[in-house]
């Protein structure tokens, strides 16, 4: 009974390390090509969730009850919506205020966020209540002996590590990922060499919103709800988690948005009586972390940008 | 007849015209609604704007009524901060005379000093924190909605009376969710109950897997939820996903239709304990459905709409009484007594508090039906957590 229940605590907090992981990849990718701090992000996550939302609804008022061609429907959909969104905000906000002093960029990105989630909260129908995330996959329970979990929670956790892996792969063995790794490296020798500097921050700013846009379908899969505030504390936390793992380094965003989870989950286990101090225990962490390590976990000149 | 006749004439019908303009015209008196009109919890708001605007209309529309009223609507986002704001901007407006304030207790338990100290008599509608109206002596501050104390006796003595002994609580570490797990505790513990562990959350907090793996070791019986509707469906969301198999038992802050909508099937047995009774169960409840239906209303009333209407009768039949003034209107609230309204007949001790019999209810089909008129009552369906004690 005590493995089940620490297996249920690893698989529940690698999970929400997963979300965060993506998040923070988000915030590691434009910091790394263009020096910014997109704020914006979390609440772009929430759009995600919503978008997916809409379509789910679109779709099922037409007739369409496929579970897995809505599931498909619901993540292209939220994936194009973010996406164009993302891109929006790279070509009509932050590269045109690039040489701006950065405050106004991160000023600016918090307002777009709060147009964003104020957006959902009124045009959404009801928009201010929580909403039920449709149930699309089987919900049976898998036994591994040792714990069980519901097929719906592997699902998630299996499509989270594919888009984690997915994104090293693209960032490191295509075209593009290596276009974003010169820009993030030395934009103007990236330019110089031939690089379209303007489509690879518009092709980043639109491919990190994507993550978020998955990641709120997966808050929304996993959590059976959603509501307009979900990216207020996810863009915190992931923006944290790429700062603990090392700003514009994915792979240290990743380390760092597992470790947040699991300093957050550890908290519970060892103090529940004051597991209303969670988040502060890891913000700490994050503080005396950052005091440390002022580059990250994964340190700057050790590690390649991006 | 004549010249002078003629002008004597028509100066005195100018004269009567004039006089009789002067009686049908009414004196405008403002009245101030306030509550979370927007946020997670707007559902309930406007429930209570709505009910609250319908006993304005009510009364505009009766031709014997001396005033005629306006009810401000302001927005406290169910934010203390927001809510000492638009409190502040009430209690300094002199024109209005009174207000029917609030539905969340974080909220009005920190706008009491801001109508103590500007003298704006307040009726509150919704929020439950005892210290509202026991925790000061402030004249100014009224409540029709009983309090977290008639909600918990009565939740305590019915849940022990079932034969659950196991509680864990989960509750939000502002004023209301401690104020809620603070007269709970005691009033289960006297019951014979015991909580064997208590989670503190925050109101914005989403994830609470870890909280709840944790409550799935302690192997409670009940799953005891202080706090409001947003928090309650993630709670309750989570439990389902992490196969937590207890009853789960809230209080009047998750009662609301965004709780049941937003969980579909899952919130099915869901208890809840509210100050409210069904609409139809008050004695004015049927007069209020109609009218409220008539209205054409987009919104629901919510469990706390029927209370709000109260508030703001109870304050415009005062100010019909002894005018728009809000020291001799505060005076007269003061002296409610066995006064008939559409919930039974309101009275205030000397704190200025209506106490109230909280009703028992539980998720059936995706309503919120009261516990005798229930399947899980007649033994048809059966709650969690009570096999094999």
């Amino acid at each position: 009974m005590r493995s089940a229940i620490i297996a249920e605590y690893v698989f529940n907090g690698a999970m929400l390390g997963l979300m965060y992981a993506l998040v923070a990849v988000g915030f590691s990718l434009f910091f790394g090509v263009l020096n910014v701090i997109k704020f914006s992000h979390g609440d772009v996550l929430t759009l995600g969730a919503f978008s997916g939302l809409v379509v789910y609804y679109g779709l099922t008022g037409i007739g369409l009850d496929v579970p897995w061609l809505l599931a498909i429907c619901m993540i292209i959909g939220s994936c194009l919506v973010v996406g164009f969104v993302g891109a929006v905000i790279a070509q009509g906000f932050v590269a045109p205020m690039r040489e701006a002093p950065p405050v106004n960029i991160l000023l600016m990105t918090l307002m777009i966020g709060a147009v964003i989630r104020e957006g959902i909260r009124l045009f959404y129908p009801n928009g201010a209540n929580p909403k039920a995330f449709p149930t699309f996959l089987p919900t049976s329970s898998v036994n591994f002996g040792f714990a069980q979990f519901r097929l719906d929670s592997i699902i998630i956790f299996v499509f989270g590590i594919v888009v984690i892996v997915g994104t090293s792969w693209l960032i490191t063995r295509t075209r593009l990922g290596l276009a974003i790794r010169a820009v993030a490296q030395d934009s103007e020798t990236a330019q110089i060499l031939g690089i379209n500097f303007r489509y690879v921050v518009l092709a980043t700013f639109a491919f990190g919103s994507v993550l978020a846009g998955i990641a709120g379908i997966m808050h929304g899969s996993y959590y059976s709800e959603v509501n307009f505030g979900i990216g207020l504390l996810l863009g915190v936390i992931g923006f944290s988690a790429a700062i603990l793992g090392g700003l514009g380094n994915i792979y240290g965003a990743i380390i760092g948005g597992f470790l947040f989870a699991a300093l957050q989950t550890v908290w519970v286990v060892m103090f529940p009586s004051a597991s209303g101090y969670k988040d502060v225990f890891a913000f700490a962490f994050i503080i005396v972390a950052m005091t440390l390590r002022p580059t990250g976990l994964i340190a700057e000149r050790r590690s390649e940008r991006v | 007849m004549t010249k002078f006749k003629i002008k004597s004439l028509a100066l005195a019908l100018l004269a009567v015209t004039f006089t009789g303009a002067v009686a049908l015209a009414k004196d405008t008196v403002k009245i101030v609604f306030i509550g979370p009109m927007s946020g997670g919890n707007a559902s309930n708001g406007v429930g209570g704007n709505n009910s609250a605007q319908l006993a304005v209309n009510l009364r505009n529309a009766d031709p014997k009524s001396k005033y005629k009223y306006e009810l401000v609507t302001l927005d406290d986002e169910c934010k203390p901060n927001i809510g000492i704001q638009v409190a502040t901007r009430a209690a300094t407006d002199k024109s209005i005379i009174a207000g029917v304030t609030h539905y969340c207790s974080a909220v009005a338990i920190n706008t009491v000093d801001v109508y103590h100290k500007f003298g704006l008599p307040v009726v509150v509608w919704g929020a439950i924190l005892p210290e509202i109206t026991y925790g000061n002596k402030f004249k100014e501050i009224h409540r029709v909605n009983g309090t977290m104390y008639d909600e918990n006796e009565t939740s305590a003595q019915f849940l022990a009376g079932l034969g659950y002994k196991r509680w864990v609580a989960i509750y939000d570490t502002t004023d209301y969710g401690k104020g809620l797990l603070k007269i709970f505790s005691e009033r289960v513990t006297k019951a014979g109950g015991q909580i064997i562990g208590s989670f503190g959350v925050g109101a914005d907090q989403q994830d609470f897997t870890a909280e709840l793996l944790k409550v799935k070791e302690l192997k409670p019986q009940v799953i005891f939820f202080a706090g409001l509707t947003p928090l309650g469906v993630r709670v309750r969301a989570q439990m389902d996903r992490l196969n937590v198999d207890a009853q789960f038992q809230g209080v009047s802050g998750i009662m609301s239709q965004s709780y049941l909508e937003a969980l579909g099937p899952v919130a099915e047995g869901t208890l809840a304990f509210h100050n409210g009774a069904p609409f139809e169960s008050l004695p004015g409840g049927k007069m209020f459905v109609a009218e409220y239906s008539k209205a054409k209303y987009k919104d629901p009333a919510e469990p706390y709409g029927p209370y709000a209407f109260v508030a703001a009768s109870l304050i415009m039949d005062a100010i019909e009484k002894v005018g728009p003034n809000r020291n001799a209107v505060r005076a007269e609230l003061n002296k409610t007594k066995d006064k008939d309204s559409i919930v039974g007949k309101i009275s205030f001790d000397d704190h200025r508090q209506h106490s109230v019999v909280a009703t028992k209810y539980v998720a059936q089909d995706g309503k919120w039906v009261r516990w005798e008129d229930s399947e899980y009552a007649s033994g048809k369906r059966k709650l969690k957590g009570l096999t094999g004690n």
